[in-house]
């Protein structure tokens, strides 16, 4: 012990004369650090309602609940987060894994109320003095708990595609298709989104967890036309993914097709094990498309005696002689319609309703009659010379091509139109030898049809010529050609419309083709209606009015598919024939017997 | 060895012994655990201990918790020190799933590990002078403990429960200026210790007090577990840091501090030495980490995240010594078991209960802060 340890204590006094730290009112003196993480923000115009938030958190501090301003639609569950702060300990997680980056943390950290139940919020709604906080924590742009890039799918080389039918897409490898099913954050906006309502997140599960047998079982619960709609579904589910928000949406059309693609068609009723037991009651369907074998499909199962009739030689209807083998070979459409006919559904091919049978006596005979003949009937371009023999129709040339016939299309073609047939005959004509220019009144973002197969018109060297309206069809000097004048269009902007293309008639065009494929739209042919039933039936636009379960006015009668939905395209007709299925099964336990 | 000092029954009943709970509620930083003193006269002749005070339930919680949700949980088990939960839970999740940490991330994990044990040391360095009646002292270390908590909270966006090392990396890079600021709290933290060397280590209350009291004798440190500052402070060169280097501490400059004698005193200045020594690493780090490049690993999605069977144990150094996480996976989305081993589960029992024999009651607050334990970490 020395001196200097009994005086040097006294040290401390020094220290009387420094200015303090801490403050008399912190809330207003000690504001918090720029990231600090405080009381949250959401923006619910950005807010879609995932719920990723809720999944995440750790202690059950998030409710996701129904607020009045906002509704429940398509890409938006209309819900948003509420907080419980008796629960929440700020970790932020919620934040790092925000799909849309709605939701945000101020730098707020005092909150006084009487109110113990005010301590459950809902950000962006209830009115707080934080909520347009530029401080706070925000997920810093180089963290990201979300998988954002998506697997690339191997394609076949555009001019390798072109010297066969063979199809284009080669689809995931194993390692891809986990990769990708990894992605998913099972939000389930895309299951609303889907007209048949697949249960996406379930089938993307199963092919995360290997186990495709299951997932061909989620599969089939709601789209029997799963094989063929992993291969052309318009894919609107993709649209809406929240994961699009900051990077590429799920492949989910690829992913329903792996689950098909491993698994044979053999084994489907080994898998699938649909068990009848007949019901006594029996149902016609016109049509063996999608909508008409979709509710082929769910009424046997629940045990009725189903007769599909059918035109041609062969069943799938657009979907085998309007979309071309090398979007669609035939062995994975016939997948899904053996195995529906596998189970005691009968189709008669070949037999036309109103030339085989009248539509009066399937009226007597049956308890319901569903209608989904589609559009099959070629639009008039309404032009000068279109019945010339060098015109041909896009739906024939590509109905040709599926039954193997040569179309005859020549090796100098133009193609009219922008929708999927307009495409997909171009497409088929390239691959036919022929050279192809498509002719398009609109421009390229105006296309109805799907953006894939523009992407790949144009890598197959399709020659678009856009803004060009056809004014008149004439004799060439060689019986094997055709002349075509057309005139450049300018856009004129239409307020609440889309812009509308003017003829410009100071700018004409002449050329020569060996042919001209107009496929400008479809329409449907109700010949085969009796008189006295299609007068019943309300029109609208060219197509018939129903209900939600495909409802007439005709008690027994029901109509679906693309001559009912104005989309027109396979998964809208596969969810009207569900939807059909449910109303028949409806009215026949209400009014038979 | 482990032989423990017990009272028979019988005597206990004599009437020459006094009963006398101290704690849970003791306003010492000794934590929420209690110590059954058994007092002849104002001499403890016997000690029990109990924990149970602050039992959360942690690694059986964990078990029900994917393991991205884990994270801010961990930080929970030792409130003094949470980024060393953080760390070795994050550290232990990257090696069974196979994730590679970035540089940078390893970096900026080191400097937060540094920060918070200098912080820790901070309270620890009030606690050890408050129990001996020097409360002074407690306002001046907690002061400069909050003027880094300051900086956590700028880098984290937290002051206690950071949440900043994630499983992956970390979470953000350090924002603008924030190494001037740091550099500025570490030469007041410096000149601060300045003054902790003048009025507590020069001090004759505290050498008179402190010396000889709760000596461990070299020979206990392997029977008891006996690690960190405690087991250095013995002439033991114990460091995890050193014997097996993780994070960048083999790019570091620093050499393992050891004393000669283990009592509350040479413990303090042991603790006192390695406070320089964060300070220097800290310096070092501010100088040495890269300001650019990625500091978060690609996860798979955290939302279905399984981690393949395996098992691991993964340590690092904390204040107090050799913290460890023994985690299983069984290739679920869940962690099969979870264990936490913190060094106060030895200090603040075993150790406790064999030093505090014939130590004098007022002392007993003196030891138990020497020995550096944290209660909230034994009951995980």
């Amino acid at each position: 012990m020395k001196l200097k340890d009994i005086t040097s204590p006294f040290y401390v006094w020094q220290r009387a004369f420094e200015k303090t730290y801490t403050t008399a009112k912190p809330a207003l003196e000690r504001i918090g650090a720029h990231a600090y993480r405080g009381f949250h923000i959401n923006d619910i115009e950005k807010c879609v309602g995932c719920g990723t938030c809720e999944e995440i958190c750790q202690n059950g501090a998030i409710d996701m609940v129904k607020i009045a301003q906002k509704a429940s639609e398509k890409g938006d569950s209309g819900l948003v987060p509420r907080f419980d702060y008796g629960r929440c300990c700020w970790c932020a997680l919620c934040v790092d894994i925000c799909t849309t980056g709605s939701l945000g943390m101020s730098n707020e950290y005092t909150w006084a109320s009487d109110d113990p139940d005010s301590f459950r919020f809902t950000p962006g709604v209830d009115q707080t003095s934080w909520q347009d906080s530029e401080h706070g924590y925000r997920r810093h742009p180089e963290y990201n708990l979300l998988k954002l890039d998506r697997p690339e799918m191997k394609m076949l080389d555009p001019d390798e595609g072109l010297k066969s039918f063979d199809e284009v897409v080669h689809g995931f490898d194993h390692k891809q298709a986990i990769l990708e099913a990894d992605r998913c954050i099972e939000c389930e906006i895309c299951v609303a989104t889907c007209p048949a309502n697949m249960d996406i997140p379930d089938y993307i599960r199963a092919v995360r967890n290997q186990d495709f047998d299951e997932g061909l079982r989620i599969l089939y619960k709601t789209n029997p036309f799963s094989a063929t709609c992993g291969r052309i579904c318009t894919h609107k589910c993709e649209d809406d993914c929240t994961i699009s928000t900051f990077g590429k949406p799920l492949a989910i059309r690829w992913l329903k097709r792996y689950i098909v693609d491993q698994i044979p068609a053999e084994r489907f009723a080994e898998i699938l094990q649909d068990e009848i037991s007949e019901n006594g009651h029996h149902v016609s369907i016109i049509g063996a498309g999608p909508g008409g074998m979709t509710t082929a499909y769910y009424l046997r199962k629940k045990g009725y005696a189903v007769t599909v009739y059918e035109a041609g030689e062969s069943g799938g209807g657009m979907l085998r002689y309007g979309v071309p083998s090398y979007r669609l070979p035939d062995d994975q459409l016939d997948k899904d319609i053996d195995y529906i006919v596998s189970l005691g559904v009968e189709v008669k091919y070949n037999c036309k309703i109103g030339r085989d049978v009248e539509f009066q006596q399937l009226m007597d005979e049956n308890d319901a009659i569903f209608i989904a003949t589609g559009l099959n009937q070629p639009s008039s371009m309404r032009i000068n010379g279109e019945d010339h023999p060098r015109v041909l129709s896009g739906l024939a040339v590509l109905s040709d091509v599926a039954s193997h016939k040569d179309p005859g299309v020549g090796k100098n073609v133009a193609v009219i139109g922008g929708g999927n047939v307009a495409m997909d005959a171009a497409r088929v004509c390239r691959r036919l030898g022929a050279d192809v220019t498509v002719l398009y009144r609109r421009r390229i973002v105006d296309m109805p049809a799907d953006k894939e197969e523009i992407k790949e018109a144009l890598e197959e060297h399709c020659n678009f010529v856009l803004q060009a309206i056809p004014v008149l069809i004439e004799d060439a000097d060689s019986k094997e050609q055709v002349t075509i004048q057309w005139g450049e269009a300018e856009m004129v902007a239409e307020p609440g419309k889309r812009p509308r293309p003017v003829l410009q008639e100071d700018r004409m065009h002449t050329e020569t083709y060996d042919s001209i494929i107009s496929a400008i739209g479809q329409a449907g042919d109700f010949s085969f209606l009796p008189r006295d039933i299609s007068d019943q039936l309300n029109q609208h636009w060219g197509k018939f009015e129903v209900d939600q379960r495909q409802r007439t006015t005709v008690g027994k009668i029901f109509i679906g598919g693309d001559i009912a939905n104005s989309v027109a395209d396979a998964i809208s007709a596969i969810a009207d024939g569900k939807n059909a299925a449910i109303g028949i099964d409806d009215f026949v336990k209400a009014n038979v017997r | 060895m482990f032989e423990l000092h017990r009272i028979p029954e019988a005597e206990l009943e004599s009437g020459k012994y006094v009963k006398l709970w101290h704690g849970p509620q003791h306003p010492g930083i000794t934590g929420n655990m209690s110590l059954e003193l058994t007092l002849s006269g104002d001499d403890v002749v016997e000690c029990k201990t109990h924990v149970g005070y602050l039992h959360r339930g942690f690694e059986k919680m964990m078990e029900r918790r994917t393991f991205i949700q884990n994270f801010p949980i961990v930080c929970r088990i030792a409130v003094p020190e949470p980024t060393f939960n953080e760390y070795l839970y994050a550290a232990a999740v990257e090696e069974l799933a196979g994730i590679e940490v970035p540089d940078r991330a390893q970096w900026l994990r080191c400097l937060n590990l540094e920060m918070m044990r200098l912080a820790s040391f901070l309270m620890w360095l009030g606690g050890a002078a408050g129990s001996f009646g020097m409360s002074t002292v407690y306002q001046w270390t907690v002061t400069h403990r909050d003027y880094m908590l300051d900086l956590f909270e700028e880098m984290t966006g937290a002051r206690i429960y950071h949440m900043y090392i994630t499983p992956g990396g970390v979470r953000a890079p350090l924002p603008e200026g924030f190494t001037e600021r740091t550099r500025s709290v570490m030469d007041g933290i410096e000149k601060l210790l300045y003054e902790i060397e003048r009025v507590v280590l020069n001090n004759a209350v505290f050498k008179l007090r402190s010396q000889g009291l709760g000596f461990i004798d070299p020979s206990m440190i392997d029977d008891y577990g006996i690690v960190g500052p405690n087991a250095r402070a013995a002439g033991l060169a114990r460091d995890v840091r050193k014997d097996s280097p993780y994070l960048v501490y083999d790019q570091l400059d620093f050499e393992t501090i050891t004393g000669d004698k283990s009592d509350a005193y040479n413990r303090t200045v042991q603790r006192y030495q390695e406070m320089h020594q964060c300070i220097s690493l800290i310096r070092q780090m501010l100088d040495q980490t890269p300001t650019s490049g990625s500091f978060h690993a690609d996860l798979p999605n955290v939302l279905h995240w399984k981690i393949p069977a395996g098992q691991t144990y993964v340590k690092a150094e904390c204040t107090r010594g050799e913290y460890g996480y023994f985690l299983v996976t069984d290739g679920s989305e869940y962690l099969r078991r979870v264990t936490i081993r913190g060094p106060s589960y030895t200090h603040a029992i075993a150790v406790m209960e064999k030093l505090v024999v014939g130590v004098n009651i007022a002392d007993v607050a003196g030891l138990m802060v020497s020995l550096h334990t944290y209660p909230p970490e034994i009951e995980r």
